[in-house]
């Protein structure tokens, strides 16, 4: 095997020309798909990083049939204050749970004296909301991200409300809110902050404090439209969303029928769509590099069996084996794959190691997206295993031609 | 016994309806440790003789037994066995794998086809390059030999695995004539040294009368048997 693959190695450095192409091709193939996989990775992860650290939360209980009237915000899909205990202590239960948040949402008429617009809402405690969205923090673009997220009385309100009602950090505001029996309420407040906008639903809401929510909705008792979980190890989502689910579906209403409903950010955001583009366009990347490799190492394997038939009646006539001639070329694919996948494998590394030194940043929308590439071991043992494996099949048949030669014509061949 | 023992063998190829017998009722047998040629023009049918007996090719009709194995009945994994357990070739062009010095293409039979520890497959090589004079040149490639040097570097490539029968198609006609009578010279002594039996074919009488005995071949047949004084 050993004495085989030194004759294969020998050979390509015989056309160390072509040789060298033919791995350079493999090469930018590997660098090709490495750098697309970390880059889309990297964008991938700091969407998904952004909507759930800022926002949904990794996944989110509610009543059932909330979620499909979201957009209207009803008061009466709430999850009373003894299911809120219940599911408190089921979700304490999961030792994969870093933290959870209940929120309170509602929509507003939002006035500055003048002028009056709507307003979503978010009625939180600040402490477990920092917790379970800590990255709602760092969206404060005007009032400072250090102390409590919100105080009773104070409010967040997301920039295009800010800017469109003239709104500043400091200023007096009024809510109006209509509660679950129809009547109005309204409370001033002090707007402590401005809210960056981000992608997907809930990224132009506003935020208060859970007391003050629940006063404008003359709400007696802590009840709650959504909890917000946040998890421990996102890779270990669709684990944990089976395994709560299982749970949360013993917990039933007075029909007996279960109350609750769990969904992931990818069933709660569009952007779940969109990183599921970005898988598939890897894939297409990845059938590109198949071909590269397929077709470049297919051609050099051709030439050199043309080039060698003389040789390969020679080897036949002295009695080598045919599975060892079969070996030979065939050799000569695997070292041209671990050729390029190595030197591939090694610039891409190289690559990415300097795009987080100095980071690539472009805009997405209206925010600055920065891409810190990270390559898995798992993607470069894939892609090197796949470069590696095409190939060897792509030498295959090459291979089989010359195993299979009639020594007497391959001697007389000119 | 005999090492060789043809009983009327033939080869006929054909193309489309057309079919041309390159070897036609040969007969004939040749002994251990024998030094023979098959001679006669070109197109007599002396390569394709040597072809069957070389476990290349297979007769159409007729029996062939080489070193008392019917080699008409192996399939190509067999034959490549045969070919690799006991027989050697030489070629006329030499044949020599052009990326590995003449040690290496001497080691390479017993790297492919035996599974020799390195030692004694160094002491094997070293032996047969020895004896056939090329033991300073052994890291040349072949493109750094002459043409009789590369052959005698093909001859102990052919020796390297200790078959019992060399089988050379015209070894000398691409080498001058003291070239050419050197490595038949050399052959000779190999097969005294070694035991082996050598056959080889040859258009060129003076090279023909080398051999001990001499099988003559016209138009596929076999018209007469020589042995030069």
């Amino acid at each position: 095997m050993i004495a085989t693959l030194k004759l294969s190695a020998r050979n390509l450095m015989r056309y160390r020309r072509r040789t060298l192409l033919t791995a350079g091709l493999i090469t930018i193939g590997v660098v090709a798909m490495l750098l697309f996989v970390s880059a889309a990775g990297s964008f991938k992860n700091v969407m998904i990083g952004q909507i759930t650290d800022s926002m949904l939360g990794h996944l989110q209980v509610h009543r059932r049939g909330y979620v499909a009237s979201v957009d209207n915000l009803p008061l009466n899909l709430n999850i009373g204050v003894k299911m809120v205990e219940r599911v408190k202590a089921e979700l304490a239960s999961e030792p994969a749970i870093a933290a959870t948040s209940v929120r309170l949402k509602l929509g507003a008429m939002f006035s500055n004296y003048n002028e009056t617009t709507s307003i979503r809402l978010n009625g939180i405690d600040p402490d477990a909301e920092d917790a379970a969205a800590p990255g709602l923090r760092t969206r404060i673009t005007d009032g400072g991200r250090d102390g409590a997220l919100v105080a009773p009385g104070q409010l967040l309100i997301p920039e295009l409300i800010a800017r469109g009602m003239k709104v500043k950090v400091g200023d007096t505001v009024v809510l109006v809110a209509t509660n679950r029996d129809g009547s109005v309420n309204g409370k001033n407040f002090t707007v402590r902050g401005i809210l960056e906008p981000i992608t997907g639903p809930g990224g132009r809401d506003g935020y208060l404090h859970t007391d003050d929510a629940r006063e404008l909705l003359r709400m007696d008792e802590p009840e709650a439209m959504e909890i917000a979980i946040r998890l421990h190890d996102l890779g270990r989502l669709d684990a944990v969303q089976e395994s709560l689910a299982g749970k949360l579906d013993k917990l039933l209403n007075k029909e007996g029928k279960p109350m609750l409903e769990l969904h992931s950010w990818k069933q709660l955001s569009p952007f779940a769509n969109i990183a599921s583009m970005i898988d598939l366009m890897t894939l297409f990347i990845r059938i590109m590099l198949v071909a590269i490799v397929l077709v470049s190492v297919m051609n050099v394997m051709l030439m050199a069996v043309y080039e060698r038939i003389r040789e390969i009646g020679t080897l036949a006539a002295i009695g080598t084996p045919p599975r060892r001639i079969l070996g030979l070329y065939v050799g000569e694919g695997l070292l041209l794959g671990l050729l390029g996948a190595a030197i591939g494998v090694a610039l891409s590394l190289g690559v990415v190691a300097l795009l987080n030194v100095w980071p690539l940043q472009f805009p997405f929308g209206r925010q600055i997206i920065t891409l810190q590439p990270v390559v898995s071991v798992a993607e470069v043992v894939t892609v090197a295993l796949l470069v590696i494996g095409m190939a060897v099949l792509a030498s295959l048949q090459p291979a089989w031609r010359a195993s299979r030669m009639d020594p007497i014509q391959a001697l007389r061949h000119v | 016994m005999a090492l060789i023992e043809a009983r009327g063998i033939s080869r006929i190829y054909r193309t489309g309806d057309v079919e041309v017998a390159a070897l036609r009722d040969v007969s004939l047998t040749v002994a251990a440790r024998e030094f023979v040629a098959f001679v006669g023009p070109s197109g007599s049918g002396k390569s394709t003789l040597l072809n069957l007996v070389g476990c290349l090719d297979h007769p159409s009709s007729g029996t062939l037994s080489v070193m008392g194995t019917d080699v008409a009945r192996l399939d190509r994994s067999a034959a490549a066995a045969f070919r690799g357990e006991h027989l050697g070739f030489v070629f006329q062009e030499f044949n020599l794998v052009p990326v590995l010095s003449a040690y290496e293409n001497v080691e390479y039979p017993l790297l492919m086809v035996r599974t020799w520890p390195a030692e004694k497959r160094r002491a094997q090589v070293m032996k047969l390059l020895d004896a056939v004079g090329m033991a300073d040149q052994a890291l040349k490639r072949p493109d750094q030999l002459s043409g009789g040097q590369k052959q005698r570097v093909a001859v102990a490539r052919a020796l390297v695995s200790q078959p019992q029968l060399v089988l050379a198609d015209e070894p000398t006609a691409n080498l001058d004539h003291d070239s050419a009578h050197k490595v038949l010279a050399l052959m000779k002594r190999l097969r005294d040294e070694f035991g082996t039996t050598f056959v080889f074919s040859t258009h060129d009488p003076k090279i023909m009368e080398v051999a001990e005995r001499m099988f003559v071949l016209e138009d596929g047949r076999l018209v007469r048997e020589e042995r030069p004084s």
